[in-house]
């Protein structure tokens, strides 16, 4: 009996989301790009806020959305909210997510936006992403990059052709007129994060 | 004619080795995830064939399926255009025998909570329960941790 209660405690520790909700400060990080340069959110001077989006080369519902991320980066960086892209994968943990790889696949993809590596798993956690791809919406505001919409991109991940809400846009195009979004949170179906 | 009747019901036997998989949406699902059998421990793993760690831990379920007390249900999350080049082939060459079902339906956002709350989406999950008790996993599973945690929801 105690072992199975020791087994049921460290199941709950285990799956407890840790993490940024809405309305929180996000931390800013210093990560590496696939051009060798370090990138932080204060580098963005211009920006009013940030699509940050956990994903990386080799979760085939991160592959599903990749035509539509560069859709999002190539509209709304000219509106203040460009995409910072994060491969929250461990090398070692998965094939195929080595920064050179993460390279060759935004050259593939003709990826519009950073794409940077967490590298040391530490970023992720902080934001509390449990799976690729996973949204966070950032507005920024005087006292930091206030949290505003968590989640996935749009309602239909696997079909591109049966979307009925874009989540994220609805989110950034509120937070552009000034308002709050509609919908803060949603979730999808995704790939865990693979660490070791 | 002779030789046609041997080639039909070779088809025929091939056929009725493979399992038959229902393509449904959540309404077809959701009855699946509340039977109520008595004395009954109902396993239920989320799943997709180009998921690794779901692959490492599906010959677990199929162990588990085994038990007379224990019924496993694979709920897979393959793109519904791959059920035929991906999915199906799979289940034949691993010769599944758990009962598996294709989840195809959109609104993700909906169900994944009328699922679980805790749940965030991340595969693998499982869901295991009886008439009594129900709890959710997003995690993946050591073979001994998951027959003891089945173990503990038998009455």
């Amino acid at each position: 009996m105690k072992s199975i209660l020791i087994l049921f405690g460290s199941l709950l520790l285990f799956t407890h989301n840790h993490g940024y909700k809405v309305g929180d400060l996000a931390t800013d990080f210093s990560l590496p790009n696939i051009d060798g340069e370090m990138v932080s959110l204060s580098d963005y001077d211009h920006a009013k806020g940030f699509i940050v989006i956990f994903t990386c080369n080799t979760c085939p519902y991160s592959i599903a959305y990749e035509d539509r991320i560069v859709a999002l980066d190539k509209k709304y960086t000219p509106l203040g909210y460009p995409v910072i892209a994060i491969n929250p994968n461990d090398p070692a943990a998965q094939n195929s997510e080595e920064l050179s790889d993460m390279k060759q696949r935004a050259e593939d993809k003709g990826f519009s936006f950073p794409y940077l590596q967490d590298k040391g798993q530490k970023v992720y956690p902080k934001f509390g992403a449990t799976r690729t791809p996973h949204v966070f919406v950032l507005e920024k505001q005087d006292k930091g990059n206030v949290v505003q919409y968590i989640g996935a991109i749009d309602d239909s991940s696997r079909n591109p052709g049966k979307v009925k809400h874009y989540y994220v846009e609805d989110a950034v195009g509120a937070l552009l007129a000034d308002q709050l979004p509609k919908v803060s949170t949603t979730k999808a179906i995704g790939c865990s994060i693979k660490t070791l | 004619m002779r030789s046609c009747q041997i080639v039909f019901f070779l088809i025929f036997c091939v056929c009725s080795n493979a399992q038959d998989i229902a393509s449904l949406n959540y309404l077809g699902v959701k009855p699946l995830l509340h039977q109520k059998k008595q004395n009954k421990t109902y396993v239920v793993n989320f799943w997709a064939t180009w998921c690794a760690p779901c692959i490492k831990e599906l010959p677990y379920f199929e162990a588990l399926n085994q038990q007379h007390d224990v019924d496993v249900l694979l709920v897979s999350l393959d793109f519904p255009r791959h059920k035929e080049s991906r999915l199906l082939p799979f289940i034949q060459k691993h010769n599944i025998q758990s009962k598996v079902v294709l989840l195809d339906d959109a609104d993700e956002n909906y169900w994944i909570n009328d699922i679980d709350s805790q749940w965030s989406g991340a595969l693998p999950a499982t869901l295991i329960y009886t008439t009594k008790k129900r709890a959710f996993f997003e995690q993946s599973f050591t073979k001994e941790d998951l027959f003891t945690l089945a173990e503990s929801f038998k009455p």
